[in-house]
């Protein structure tokens, strides 16, 4: 309601003269009135930019288009991006060729750098996420990441469709007893040179690993909530490079050189080159089980301090061209329905974003309906999850990185 | 049909030269009546073939032609090669390698004979003229060279040219196949009325022919 | 293309009757072809020196070139782009060079002249995927080996892909630049006539080899020079290949560069077009050594041949062998490679080191193979509707040159290499921008605009030989029938030269389907081809899924060719003229 009056005030402001928002945000649907968000939608196409390297993902995401065309008659068209990046670059060459209409990207899959840089360069619609109707299932209190992406505020301007946590896999038939803690893993690397490999940062999953490291390491870790400043910039990571000087002669290729992503580490691992690995999806093992990419021996864990556990968000570009039809989108995969079936590892096995007590009993039999796979972890093996650092931590870490163990020694 | 009639019918050259560059290959002043052969003849490299290219209109750009040539007298200058009426032999035949035998008669013949069957009916009375019945449907790629000779002579026949050239045509045949398309191909342009060019490097080609012989040196001459 | 109006002579005698499109072909062609590029660099010019004003970039600065010096990987990554580059562009030419010279003529060299079209139709991506698991430590040929010769019952952690000093890379590279390298160098062959001299010099008692390199190599280096020059500038800056086959700490400048346009860091993308700027002066760059490396090759040759030595038959042999056997390598890799790609579609658990998969299974095909409907359709569109216009264009400026007399100035042939020179990464995102600003972003016209640019000179280079020895007095034969020139052009001078027609179709068929970096940044991911999805698929790293696509991807690019060989068989089978042609 305070939305509305602001908004209402906004238009007076423009009409006074003394605003200049864009002329697409005035065509824009507005989120409070649902039912005429729904009827611009209908018959619009909604081009979706979300990563394509997943067949889990791929088939979920078809799946959910189908929903939509049957429902509202919005056609979703899934953008396979290699990197989230390339809708952040799109959304950049249409604003400097000056075309802040009827732009190409309607819904991006996005969190963390790529949003806070968004944001902070004024190229996302919005605030609409907290105003669409299955809002209300969101678990804002428990799941504090939905409205804090690596502490930025999401300020309405993106909605979680998913939770995603740091595990660690290995193959039982090789290894038995993995390393639980950071400190632990450097052990185990040097007495198994070779045999362990993170994706080389500023890969999401290779970046999470160095932060995870951090927290472990750092003498006070509360320092990575707040915006980065030198010293304690400097404080706390000391104990990351001496970990990372002894870690890397033992890494898979004595780190000269790394995996390009988190999946890559399936088919490492698949080949018999490496042992421990890591994934942000909690099913990654159990999926690549199924489809015959790892064997049944493997299993996951998480380490005995906690992984860090973020929130993926759903946002709308400033210049969309079917801003009607990506709310409608987005407010279906907030939906009991959507989120259920994400969470089901024979679909994709993501965790949700929605409170339980929020939901009704008919809803919330369809999450305690799911199977998990033999490599997948319960919501109490996970435990809590630790939360992200500040953006301006991850740029750092990864310029540093780069520069000490990415470029050659 | 000439366009001026105060010139008399045949192939007249008129102050022609030919020149590469500053050295000029041809100067060429006489008329071809209709029937009658006229033989220019020169050792290879002596710009012979450029007289028959001025002729088709296919000279090359670096080549400067002078003067005027006219076919009945109609001036060739600024008309395309198709509009001449000018058939050409060369010593290979250029059979359309693509296109039956027939088909390669067919392309002669003027669009002005209509109906699928009335262009058929006159393609195998040509075939037949020259002793080729029924080859309406070969390969040109499966026939002898005589009969490859005599084929790309009825084809150029069809196409109703007012003038014949010959380039080297008969040089690739042995002796006794030569005589005989020799024979044939001057019998066949005396019957039509047609002035024939021939350029060649052989002294039978020219007394087979028995019309005025003319002959080009390597004597160059600078202008 | 190459047909400079500045040389416009009318044919004596010839009055050009349709003057309306035709003499305007070689113009238009150029506009099609270097417009995008031109204006590209322009658009990647402004923000490497900072002008950029949807990121706030509004003055200029040279701050994008301090950063980018900064960059502590940036000498690192310029030696190995340039070492990879030559290193891959001279072991290529040395081994054309040599197969030529020890077996040009002879029955082997048809058999690898029959190979050529095929290799050279596989997308760079399906080869170097097919290349990656051939060779890394887990690969097929360490799988082949082990247990029982190597010892090996888990892989042992070796740096063979992706080896900081780029080799894996050069490896991958030579593999498909030797086919290319090799067809440039046949039709050079056909213009030096080759055999008599070749034969000369044998009787004066040299050996095969050095009497080849004495006599041939000079001719027809000269005529291979542009697509040396090509091979050079692609192997320097490619993107996709070096993503799969090169080292990665650091990468070469082009793939970082594309790493930092993807960076979430917006302020890095004025960094990347400095590093686009930096990738278009190290090609140039590399193109200048290459040039004075000739020239110095040119002087010890002159003295290598003066000295009139005539080589050795034994050592000959040798070398004659040699090139034989890093031939067959080079192609053999591709073919395994694919042969890989064709089992992991189809496998089940495959764990090292078994030589084949527990079990083989259509759940890939079927799983996929529906996907592939919509990516393929993309395909064909882009690639015929590409292939179609640079046909056309091609068509139309030989015809011109032809008909008109706009004979191409040899020194305009460089224009044409112009697209293959210039870095991909140097223009492509500044020719996305100038797209958006036209409004032609995100479809399938921008798509196939851009691919035109590529697909061009391909075709142009591959139909121009064959159509301008085509035998003029075939023309001069049919007009004087009373054909006019578009009656010759579709009766006699098209379906004559339908095989040299269909095999530049072919081969720009094959040209439009590998592209990866033009769809992607011009078609702002819309237009999804097999490409494209092979590529973003695999980030996933699941080989049965990027099997499926790069063997479908490749199967884009041969069926043209099979198609170009079948089909003029088909036709011309009662044709004996056109079938040995």
């Amino acid at each position: 309601m305070s939305r509305y009056i602001l908004k209402s005030l906004a238009a007076v402001g423009l009409a006074l003269g003394l605003g200049a928002p864009s002329s697409a945000q005035d065509a824009a649907p507005d989120p409070a009135d649902w039912k005429a968000v729904k009827q611009a939608a209908e018959g619009q196409t909604v081009y979706w930019h979300a990563w394509g390297g997943s067949n889990a993902i791929n088939d979920y995401i078809r799946w959910a288009g189908d929903r939509l065309a049957e429902r509202h008659g919005v056609t979703v068209e899934h953008v396979k991006l290699k990197d989230t990046a390339d809708a952040v670059s799109r959304v950049i060459a249409e604003k400097s060729a000056g075309k802040d209409q009827d732009g190409s990207v309607d819904l991006i899959w996005i969190n963390g750098e790529n949003f806070a840089a968004m944001k902070e360069k004024g190229l996302l619609f919005g605030p609409w996420a907290e105003d669409v109707p299955n809002w209300k299932y969101v678990d804002v209190e428990g799941k504090p990441a939905v409205t804090s992406d690596f502490t930025v505020p999401t300020d309405g301007l993106e909605a979680p469709w998913g939770m995603a946590q740091i595990i660690f896999y290995h193959d039982t038939a090789h290894l038995t007893d993995p390393p639980r803690s950071i400190p632990e893993i450097l052990e185990w690397a040097k007495a198994n040179p070779g045999r362990f490999a993170y994706p080389q940062p500023p890969d999401f999953v290779g970046s999470t690993f160095l932060k995870q490291a951090v927290i472990e390491l750092a003498p006070n870790p509360d320092v990575l909530q707040q915006p980065v400043n030198e010293t304690a910039y400097v404080t706390a990571t000391e104990p990351l490079w001496q970990y990372l000087d002894e870690l890397t002669p033992n890494l898979w290729r004595s780190g000269a050189a790394y995996p390009q992503s988190s999946t890559r580490l399936i088919q490492l691992m698949a080949d018999g080159e490496i042992d421990l690995a890591l994934s942000i999806e909690l099913n990654a093992p159990s999926n690549a089980i199924a489809n015959y990419e790892l064997p049944d021996t493997v299993r996951s864990y998480v380490l005995d301090g906690g992984t860090i556990g973020n929130a993926s968000f759903v946002a709308i570009p400033y210049n969309a061209n079917a801003k009607a039809g990506a709310m409608v989108l987005a407010n279906f995969l907030m939906s009991p329905e959507a989120q259920a079936r994400k969470q089901d590892p024979a679909v994709w096995g993501s965790g949700t974003v929605l409170a339980m007590d929020k939901l009704d009993p008919k809803d919330r039999a369809r999450f305690d309906a799911i199977e998990l796979g033999v490599a997948t972890l319960t919501p109490a093996e996970l435990g809590e999850a630790l939360p992200e650092p500040h953006p301006s931590w991850m740029v750092r870490l990864e310029q540093d990185w780069t520069a000490r163990y990415g470029v050659g020694q | 049909m000439p366009e001026n009639t105060a010139f008399p019918p045949g192939l007249r050259f008129e102050g022609v030269t030919i020149s590469l560059d500053d050295t000029r290959l041809i100067a060429l002043d006489c008329n071809v009546d209709p029937g009658e052969v006229l033989t220019v003849m020169g050792p290879s490299g002596s710009g012979k073939s450029t007289l028959l290219a001025a002729i088709t209109g296919t000279l090359p750009p670096a080549f400067r032609l002078t003067g005027r040539i006219r076919l009945d007298g109609q001036d060739l200058a600024g008309l395309p090669t198709e509009a001449r009426q000018v058939g050409i032999l060369f010593q290979d035949e250029y059979l359309f390698p693509h296109l039956s035998v027939g088909a390669n008669l067919a392309f002669g013949l003027k669009p002005a004979l209509k109906g699928r069957a009335a262009r058929r009916d006159r393609v195998e009375a040509a075939l037949d003229e020259v002793g080729l019945s029924g080859f309406a449907d070969r390969d040109p790629a499966t026939l002898s060279g005589g009969q490859r000779a005599r084929v790309a002579l009825q084809r150029t026949l069809l196409s109703e040219p007012r003038a014949l050239l010959l380039d080297e045509a008969f040089s690739r045949l042995d002796t006794g196949l030569r005589q005989q398309t020799r024979a044939l191909v001057f019998e066949v342009a005396r019957r039509r009325a047609l002035p024939v060019l021939q350029v060649t490097h052989d002294h039978s080609d020219a007394e087979a022919a028995g019309g005025p012989v003319h002959c080009m040196g390597q004597l160059a001459t600078r202008n | 293309m190459g047909t400079a109006p500045v040389t416009t002579v009318r044919m004596a005698g010839r009055r050009p009757r349709r003057a309306r499109f035709l003499p305007w072909a070689p113009l238009v062609t150029l506009v099609v072809m270097l417009g995008p590029v031109l204006a590209g660099i322009l658009g990647t010019l402004a923000p490497a020196f900072g002008y950029m004003p949807a990121l706030q970039g509004t003055g200029l600065s040279l701050d994008p070139l301090r950063a980018l010096l900064e960059w502590p990987g940036l000498s690192r990554a310029v030696m190995l782009s340039l070492g990879v580059g030559l290193g891959a562009t001279a072991i290529s030419l040395a081994i054309v060079t040599l197969i030529c010279a020890g077996w040009a003529g002879t029955r082997s060299f048809t058999m690898i002249e029959r190979l050529l079209s095929p290799l050279l139709s596989v997308p760079h991506a399906a080869a170097a995927f097919g290349l990656a698991f051939l060779i890394a430590p887990s690969g097929w040929l360490s799988r082949g080996l082990s247990p029982w010769v190597t010892g090996w019952t888990r892989p042992p952690d070796l740096l063979i892909l992706q080896d900081p000093a780029g080799l894996s890379l050069i490896f991958g590279l030579v593999t498909k630049e030797v086919p290319f390298l090799l067809l440039m160098t046949l039709a050079a062959l056909t213009q030096v006539r080759p055999a008599s001299s070749l034969r000369v010099a044998q009787c004066l008692g040299y050996a095969r080899i050095t009497g080849w390199l004495k006599t041939v190599f000079p001719l027809v280096y000269r005529q291979i020079r542009l697509p040396v020059f090509a091979v050079l500038a692609f192997s320097m800056s490619v993107v996709d290949v070096a993503i799969i086959l090169g080292p990665n700490t650091p990468p070469t400048l082009a793939v970082q560069v594309v790493r930092w346009m993807n960076d979430p860091d917006l302020a890095l993308r004025f960094q990347a077009a400095a590093g686009a700027v930096l990738q278009l002066g190290l090609v140039l760059f590399g193109i200048g050594l290459w040039r004075l490396a000739e020239i110095v090759a040119g002087r010890l040759g002159k003295i290598w041949v003066s000295t009139g030595g005539r080589g050795w038959r034994g050592p000959d042999q040798v070398i004659r062998g040699a090139a034989l056997i890093l031939g067959a390598t080079a192609a053999l890799a591709v073919i395994a490679g694919l042969a890989g790609q064709v089992i992991w579609s189809f496998a089940g658990l495959w764990q090292f080191p078994d030589l084949l998969p527990d079990g083989f299974t259509w759940r890939n095909w079927n799983r996929y193979g529906a996907q592939l409907a919509g990516p393929a359709g993309e395909t064909l569109i882009i690639a015929g509707a590409a292939t179609g216009l640079a046909l056309l264009l091609t068509l139309a400026c030989l015809e011109a040159e032809h008909r008109h007399g706009l004979r191409p100035a040899t020194r305009a042939l460089w224009l044409l290499y112009l697209p293959l020179i210039v870095p991909q990464v140097a223009f492509l995102t500044g020719f996305q921008t100038l797209s958006i600003g036209a409004g032609l972003d995100g479809g399938r016209m921008a798509v196939i605009a851009a691919h035109l640019v590529f697909v061009l000179p391909y075709v142009f280079l591959s139909l121009a030989d064959p159509w301008r020895v085509w035998d003029a007095k075939h023309d001069t034969t049919a007009r004087a029938l009373g054909a006019g020139p578009d009656r010759v052009l579709w009766m006699v001078r098209l379906p004559m030269l339908l095989r040299p027609v269909l095999i530049a179709t072919a081969v720009g068929f094959a040209v439009s389907v590998g592209q990866y970096l033009p769809t992607l940044l011009v078609g702002a991911g819309r237009v999804p081809t097999l490409t494209t999805e092979a590529v973003a698929l695999a980030s996933g790293g699941d080989r049965r899924v990027t099997g499926v696509y790069a063997l479908a991807q490749t199967a884009a690019a041969l069926a043209p060719f099979a198609l170009a060989l079948v089909l003029p068989r088909l036709l011309w089978r009662n044709r004996k003229g056109l079938l040995h042609a």
